[in-house]
C-alpha cells in the first residue's frame, strides 16, 4: 500500500508541475500588471529585447497556457491577421511558419511588431488591443512557427482549413505542386 | 499434511465434508500479502473492491454536489467562479454517471451474479481483475486532473464544438474523452463476463425460467452495454480525432456535422439511463418477495418488462434532442417511443404492488428504501412522460425542470434501491448485519432530504432557472426556493453520512449475520457469510425459482468436479442441463500490468497520436505474458 | 453580493416580479398551448401518482391471507387492468402531445422575421427589411409588435445556443451550422426575459435576451429610432466620450453608427442607451454600472471577450456618458 502511495505522489508531482499553470484560465490581470507588462526594453533598431521583469514573474504565461494561447489564436482570426499572414503562410505579409522572422523571432520583437507596426505595411496594434492581447497574440504567432511540438498549442479552427491543424509540429506547409 | 501433494485428479466425491473444504480452499484462496491481493481473480474480493471504490466516488461527487448548491444558495453569489463551477458539475455529473452509478451496478453483479447462479468464479476471472484496475484509473484519471485545475469543463455530454478543438483549450476535454475510453472499457468487460456467466455457469436444473430476477436484469442490462457503449467509443474517439489530430468529424465547413455528436452520444446516453436503472429494478425484484414473505408475483411479466425496457431504451435517444430542429415528423416518432417505455415500468410497478397487496410486508430498512423508491421514482417517471414530449420538452429541456426529473429517475429509481440492496446484502459481503435503527434514520433522512432538495427545482425550472448556471440575478426571483435546497441538501447529506457511518461501524460491531438472515429464497444465502473463496463446497442442484424455500432442510447437490484445480461447471443455455467441467484461471498479476500498459497508453495518447504506436508494444507483451502457459493444473485440456 | 437597487430597477423596469422569465406565466400564443399541455400531464401524473400510493399504503396495511393460487389470479386480474389502464393513458397523452406540435410548425406569411445569431456570450439581433436601408443590427433587446406573428431565425456564430424566452415559447436551439427558425405571437405587451438554454462556456449564466412586446405603433417608433444613425453628442463630456470610443480599442470591436467606429466582433452600440441592460442581462443601463462596466469587463463577467482598456477616471466618466446617451 505504501508503495502504491508513493508513487501516486510521485505521478502527481509531476503533474502538478507539468499541468497546472498550462491549465490556469486568468481571465483578470490587474491594471497595474497590464501596464508592466507594457514596459519592454528593446535594442535601438528596434528588433530583439528584454521582457519586462514582470513577465516571466507571471511564469511566462502567454507561450505555454493553453488559455491564453486560444485567445491568441482568437484575436488572430479576429483582428484579421490572416488577411495579410493568411493561415500562417503568408500572402501579401511575410510567413509566420517558415522560422523566417525579419525582426527577430524573441517574443519582444513579435510583441513590437504588433504594438507599433513595422515598415512596408504593417499596422500598429497600440489602440486596437491592450497589452494584454498583444501578449497573447504574441504566444499564439510563437507557437505557431514552433518547431517543436506544444501540449498546450491549439488545435484546428471549426472552419475550412488552409493549414494543418496547429498542434502538429513541425508546422509545415504542404510544399507547392 | 500441507507438503504432501493431493493425488492427480482428485474429485470432490472422493473426499468427506471437512476436507473437501479444506481441498477447496487451497485451490480457491487468494494468497496473503500485497502481490496476493493484486493477483487475485475472486469474483468477491474483486466485487467489494469495486463496491467500495463506486462508493467513494458517490461520496467525492456528492461532495461536488453540496459545493454547488453552497454557491448557489444566493443570487450571484461569489464563492466560486465560473471557471470552477464549470469544471464541478462536469466532473460531478460525469463522476456520478461513469465512476458510480454504472459500476456500482456492475460491482453487485460481480458479487452476486455467480453467487446466485450457483458458481465458483465469474467468467474470464481475469478480465474482470482488469476491468477493475481499468476502472480505477480511470476514476484516478479524472479525479487528479480535477485537483490539477484540469478537471473537464464542458458538461457531462461534452457538446461539440464547445468541446471541439476551437473553444475548450488545453487538455481538459481529452481528459474527459479519455476517461471515458477507460471507463467503457471496463464496463465492457464486466458485461461480457456476466453474459457468460449467466448463459453458460448456471447451477443444473436452473433453466432460464428460474433465473434470479436480479440475474435476469443484469443479463439484459450487460446486452445493453454491449449495444450502447460502441456509440460512445466511436464518438469520444472522433472527439479526441478531432482535437488531436485535426481531423473534422464535427467541422461543420468541411463536411462534418455538429449534431453527429449528439446523436452518436444519446444513443449511448440514453440507454445509460437504463444500464443504471434495469439492474436496480432487479435488486428490487429481488429482495421484494423478502419482505413480503411470497415469490414475487408475475415472474414471466417482470422479465419480459426488462428485456423490453432493454430494447426500447435503443429507441428513445432523440428526446434528448427535441430543441435541435430536427423533422417534426421524427420528433413525434421518438414521443412515441419514449412514452411507449412506461408500459414494461408500468408492469414491474403493478407486479411489485400486487407482491406487496397479497404479501405479507416486513419493514426492515431494505423494504423502507423500496418504499422510498416508489415515492420517488414514480413522479420522476411521470415527469419522464412529460419529457418525451416534444411541445413540453421545448420549455422544459435543459432547465432545473430536467435536472429535477433525472435526479428523481436516478437517485429515486436506482440509488434508493442500491442502499436497499447495501443493508440487504451486506451480511453476505460482510458476515455482519447493518443497524436497523441507523438504517430507518437513514431511509427517512434520505427520502425526506431527496424530496425536499430536488422537488423544488421542478418549479424553479418551470420559472426559467436553466441548468449549468453559476450564477443568477437576484431579480430573477429564484433565491429563496434556492436557499432553501441548498439547506435541503444538508439534510441528504446527512443521510448518506449516517449511511457511510453504519457502514463502517457494522463491518466490526455489526451482529453476525450467519448463512440467510433475512430468510431469502435464492443461492447466495445457501452459502456461508461471507462465502468461502470456493462460494459453494458442492453445486447445488435448482429445482425451482425460490430454491431455499422450496427445498427448506439442504438442498440436491451435483458432483465430481475435481479439487485440486479450480473448476466450475457450464451448462447449456436454456434448460442448465451439465455439459463439460471447466477449467477456471488462477491468480495472476499480469492483468494488472497490462492494466498499467492500456492505461499508460491512452493517457500518453491525450498528448500525442504516436503514443498509440508505441504503447502497443507494452500492452502486447503484457498480453503475451497474461495468455504464456504456466504449466498450472488449470491449463491441462 | 446584494444589490437592492438592482432588484427596484428590475421591478421598476418590468412592472412584474419575478415572472418574467417563467413558463408558468404564458404571453405567447405558443406559451399558452404548452401551458394548457403542461396541466393535462401534470394533473395526470398527480392522479396516477395517489393512487399508486394509495394502493401502495392500502398494501402495506392489510393483512390478507389468500390460497397463493387464488391471490395470483386476482394479482393477474388487477394488474392486467393497470397496464391497460397505462396503455390507454399514454395513447392519450401521446395523442395530445401531436396535436399540440402540430400548430407550433405553422408558418405565418405575414411574420416579422427577426435573424437572431448567438455569441458566446450575446446575441446579435438583425431586422430585415426589404429596402436595404432600413434593416438595422442591435444587440441583447429585441422589440416585436403584439399580436402580429413573429419569426426569429436562428444562427450560431460559435458554439450551440439556444433560444428561450419561456413566457412566449418554448425553446430552440441555436447551432452552427444549420439554421433553425421559431415562430410566434406576443399576446399583450409585457417585457420578458430569455436565457441561452445550452451550457456554451464560461459566462452562459449571464447570456440573457429581453424581449419587449409592445402595441404596433410603439414598434413602429422604436424601429424608426433604430433605423437612425447615433444621436451627436449634446455636450463637451459626451463629445470627449465619441472622440474616445474612435480613438480607443473601443472601435476594434463595436460599431456606432454615424461615427467612425466600425469593428464588427462585439455588441452593435448605435443606441445603446435605449437599452434597458448591459452586458446581455447583467447590468441596469446606468451611467454608474456602465463605467463600472467599462472599468472592469473581467471583474463583472468574468471571462468574456470584452477586455479592460486602461482610462483615466475622466475618459472613463466621458465614455460613460455618451454611451449612455445613445438613445
Amino acid at each position: 500500500m505504501t508503495a502504491k502511495a508513493r508513487a501516486a505522489t510521485l505521478i502527481l508531482l509531476a503533474l502538478t508541475l507539468a499541468a497546472c499553470k498550462r491549465e490556469e484560465r486568468a481571465t483578470r490581470l490587474d491594471p497595474p500588471v497590464a501596464e508592466a507588462l507594457d514596459k519592454v526594453a528593446v535594442l535601438p533598431v528596434g528588433i530583439g529585447g528584454r521582457p519586462p521583469e514582470v513577465y516571466p514573474a507571471l511564469g511566462s504565461p502567454y507561450r505555454s497556457n493553453a488559455y491564453q494561447l486560444s485567445q491568441g489564436k482568437r484575436l488572430y482570426e479576429w483582428f484579421n491577421c490572416r488577411g495579410c499572414h493568411a493561415d500562417g503562410g503568408g500572402n501579401t505579409g511575410p510567413a509566420l511558419l517558415d522560422g523566417w522572422w525579419r525582426y527577430g523571432p524573441d517574443a519582444v520583437s513579435i510583441f513590437v511588431s504588433i504594438r507599433d507596426g513595422r515598415p512596408n505595411g504593417m499596422p500598429a496594434f497600440r489602440d486596437r488591443l491592450t497589452t494584454e492581447q498583444i501578449w497573447q497574440l504574441t504566444g499564439y504567432i510563437q507557437s505557431m512557427g514552433a518547431t517543436a511540438i506544444s501540449v498546450a498549442a491549439p488545435s484546428r479552427s471549426d472552419r475550412m482549413q488552409s493549414r494543418p491543424a496547429e498542434n502538429r509540429a513541425p508546422a509545415t506547409f504542404p510544399a507547392p505542386r | 499434511m500441507s507438503d504432501e501433494r493431493p493425488p492427480h485428479d482428485l474429485r470432490d466425491t472422493m473426499l468427506a465434508e471437512a476436507s473437501l473444504a479444506h481441498g477447496l480452499t487451497r485451490t480457491w484462496r487468494t494468497p496473503a500479502g500485497l502481490l496476493g491481493a493484486l493477483s487475485t481473480v475472486d469474483h468477491k474480493i474483486i466485487g467489494r473492491r469495486y463496491i467500495a471504490t463506486a462508493f467513494v466516488f458517490l461520496a467525492l461527487g456528492g461532495i461536488l454536489g453540496l459545493l454547488m448548491r453552497w454557491q448557489l444558495a444566493r443570487p450571484e453569489a461569489r464563492v466560486i467562479g465560473p471557471d470552477l463551477y464549470n469544471q464541478i458539475f462536469t466532473v460531478h455529473g460525469t463522476n456520478m454517471m461513469f465512476l458510480f452509478a454504472v459500476p456500482v451496478m456492475e460491482a453487485f453483479a460481480v458479487y452476486l451474479v455467480p453467487l446466485m447462479v450457483g458458481t465458483r468464479n465469474i467468467a474470464f476471472p481475469r478480465l474482470n481483475a482488469f476491468s477493475y484496475w481499468v476502472y480505477l484509473a480511470g476514476g484516478i484519471l479524472l479525479w487528479v486532473a480535477f485537483i490539477l485545475d484540469t478537471g473537464p469543463d464542458v458538461g457531462w455530454f461534452a457538446y461539440v464544438p464547445l468541446s471541439g478543438p476551437q473553444y475548450a483549450a488545453g487538455k481538459r476535454a481529452d481528459i474527459w474523452a479519455q476517461m471515458i475510453t477507460f471507463t467503457e472499457i471496463s464496463a465492457l468487460a464486466v458485461a461480457v463476463e456476466i453474459v457468460v456467466t449467466v448463459l453458460k455457469q448456471r447451477a443444473p436444473g436452473m433453466s432460464l425460467n428460474r433465473v434470479p430476477l436480479f440475474v435476469w436484469s443484469m443479463l439484459v442490462t450487460s446486452f445493453v452495454i454491449i449495444l450502447a457503449m460502441p456509440a460512445v467509443m466511436v464518438a469520444s474517439t472522433a472527439l479526441i480525432l478531432d482535437r488531436l489530430v485535426g481531423t473534422h468529424f464535427f467541422n461543420p465547413a468541411e463536411g462534418g456535422d455538429v449534431l453527429l455528436w449528439q446523436h452518436l452520444f444519446w444513443f449511448f446516453g440514453h440507454p445509460e439511463v437504463y444500464i443504471i436503472f434495469i439492474p436496480a429494478v432487479g435488486m428490487i425484484s429481488s429482495m421484494l418477495p423478502t419482505f413480503c414473505r411470497r415469490p414475487i408475483f408475475g415472474y414471466l411479466p417482470l422479465v419480459l418488462a426488462v428485456v423490453g425496457t432493454g430494447i426500447l431504451a435503443f429507441g428513445l435517444w432523440v428526446h434528448h434532442m427535441f430543441t435541435t430542429g430536427l423533422p417534426r415528423m421524427g420528433e413525434s416518432f421518438f414521443t412515441a417511443s419514449s412514452m411507449a417505455i412506461a408500459v414494461p415500468n408500468g408492469i414491474q410497478i403493478f407486479c411489485w404492488l400486487a407482491t406487496i397487496w397479497y404479501g405479507r410486508p416486513v419493514l426492515k430498512t431494505p423494504m423502507l428504501m423500496i418504499l422510498a423508491f416508489f415515492f420517488t421514482f414514480i413522479p420522476g417517471g411521470l415527469t419522464g412522460v412529460m419529457v418525451a414530449s416534444v411541445p413540453l420538452d421545448t420549455q422544459v429541456h435543459d432547465t432545473y425542470f430536467v435536472v429535477a426529473h433525472f435526479h428523481y429517475v436516478l437517485v429515486g429509481g436506482a440509488v434508493f434501491p442500491l442502499i436497499g440492496a447495501v443493508y440487504y446484502w451486506y451480511p453476505k459481503f460482510v458476515g455482519r448485519m447493518m443497524s436497523e435503527r441507523i438504517g430507518r434514520w437513514v431511509a427517512g433522512l434520505l427520502l425526506v432530504g431527496f424530496n425536499l432538495t430536488f422537488f423544488p427545482m421542478h418549479i424553479l425550472g418551470l420559472q426559467g432557472m436553466t441548468r449549468r448556471i453559476y450564477a443568477y440575478p437576484e431579480e430573477m426571483g429564484w433565491g429563496g426556493m434556492n436557499l432553501f435546497v441548498s439547506l435541503s441538501a444538508v439534510v441528504l447529506a446527512a443521510g448518506f453520512l449516517l449511511f457511510f457511518i453504519d457502514v463502517f461501524r457494522a463491518a466490526r460491531h455489526g451482529p453476525e449475520a450467519g448463512e440467510n438472515p433475512w430468510g431469502a429464497a435464492t443461492l447466495e444465502w445457501a452459502t456461508a457469510s461471507p462465502p468461502p473463496p470456493y462460494n459453494f463446497a458442492r453445486i447445488p442442484v435448482v429445482r425451482s425459482a425460490n430454491p431455499l424455500w422450496d427445498s427448506p432442510d439442504s438442498l440436491p447437490v451435483a458432483t465430481g468436479l475435481r479439487v485440486d484445480r479450480r473448476e466450475l461447471l457450464v451448462t447449456s443455455v436454456t434448460e442448465a442441463r451439465p455439459e463439460a467441467r471447466e477449467a477456471s484461471p488462477s491468480d495472476s498479476i499480469w492483468p494488472l500490468i497490462a492494466a498499467i500498459c492500456t492505461c499508460s497508453m491512452l493517457l500518453a495518447s491525450i498528448f500525442t497520436p504516436w503514443a498509440v504506436v508505441w504503447g502497443m508494444i507494452p500492452v502486447a507483451a503484457a498480453l503475451t505474458a497474461w495468455f504464456w502457459p504456466k504449466g498450472s493444473p488449470e491449463e491441462e485440456a | 453580493m446584494p444589490r437592492p437597487w438592482l432588484l427596484a430597477i428590475g421591478l421598476l423596469c418590468t412592472g412584474c416580479s419575478s415572472n418574467w422569465q417563467s413558463a408558468l406565466e404564458p404571453q405567447g400564443d405558443v406559451a399558452r398551448h404548452l401551458d394548457g399541455l403542461f396541466w393535462l400531464f401534470t394533473i395526470t401524473a398527480v392522479v396516477i401518482w395517489l393512487a399508486v400510493m394509495l394502493v401502495l399504503l392500502l398494501g402495506l396495511w392489510r393483512r390478507a391471507r389468500l390460497p397463493q393460487a387464488v391471490a395470483d389470479r386476482r394479482a393477474g386480474i388487477a394488474v392486467g387492468a393497470a397496464v391497460a389502464a397505462t396503455v390507454v393513458i399514454i395513447s392519450g397523452l401521446t395523442l395530445a402531445s401531436y396535436l399540440a406540435t402540430r400548430p407550433l410548425a405553422s408558418d405565418a406569411p405575414d411574420a416579422l422575421v427577426i435573424r437572431l445569431r448567438g455569441f458566446q456570450w450575446w446575441w446579435e439581433a438583425t431586422y430585415q427589411d426589404e429596402a436595404p436601408d432600413r434593416g438595422f443590427l442591435t444587440a441583447n433587446e429585441i422589440h416585436i409588435p403584439v399580436g402580429r406573428p413573429v419569426r426569429i431565425e436562428l444562427a450560431a456564430a460559435d458554439v450551440i445556443h439556444s433560444f428561450w424566452v419561456p413566457n412566449l415559447a418554448g425553446k430552440q436551439d441555436m447551432i452552427p451550422g444549420r439554421d433553425n427558425a421559431i415562430t410566434f405571437t406576443a399576446q399583450q405587451p409585457g417585457i420578458w426575459r430569455g436565457q441561452c438554454a445550452e451550457f456554451c462556456g464560461l459566462q452562459h449564466a449571464h447570456m440573457a435576451l429581453l424581449v419587449v412586446a409592445e402595441p404596433p405603433e410603439a414598434f413602429d417608433r422604436w424601429r424608426e429610432a433604430q433605423i437612425a444613425e447615433a444621436r451627436p453628442p449634446a455636450d463637451e463630456v459626451e463629445a470627449e466620450g465619441q472622440r474616445l470610443l474612435e480613438a480607443k480599442a473601443c472601435s476594434a470591436c463595436h460599431t456606432v453608427r454615424g461615427t467612425t467606429a466600425a469593428g464588427t466582433l462585439g455588441p452593435d452600440l448605435t443606441h445603446l442607451g435605449s437599452r434597458q441592460y448591459l452586458a446581455a442581462g447583467m447590468l441596469p443601463m446606468t451611467r454608474g454600472a456602465m463605467a463600472a462596466w467599462i472599468a472592469d469587463p473581467q471583474g463583472v463577467k468574468p471571462g468574456n471577450n470584452m477586455p479592460m482598456v486602461p482610462l483615466t477616471a475622466d475618459e472613463l466618466q466621458a465614455l460613460s456618458a455618451y454611451l449612455v446617451s445613445l438613445k
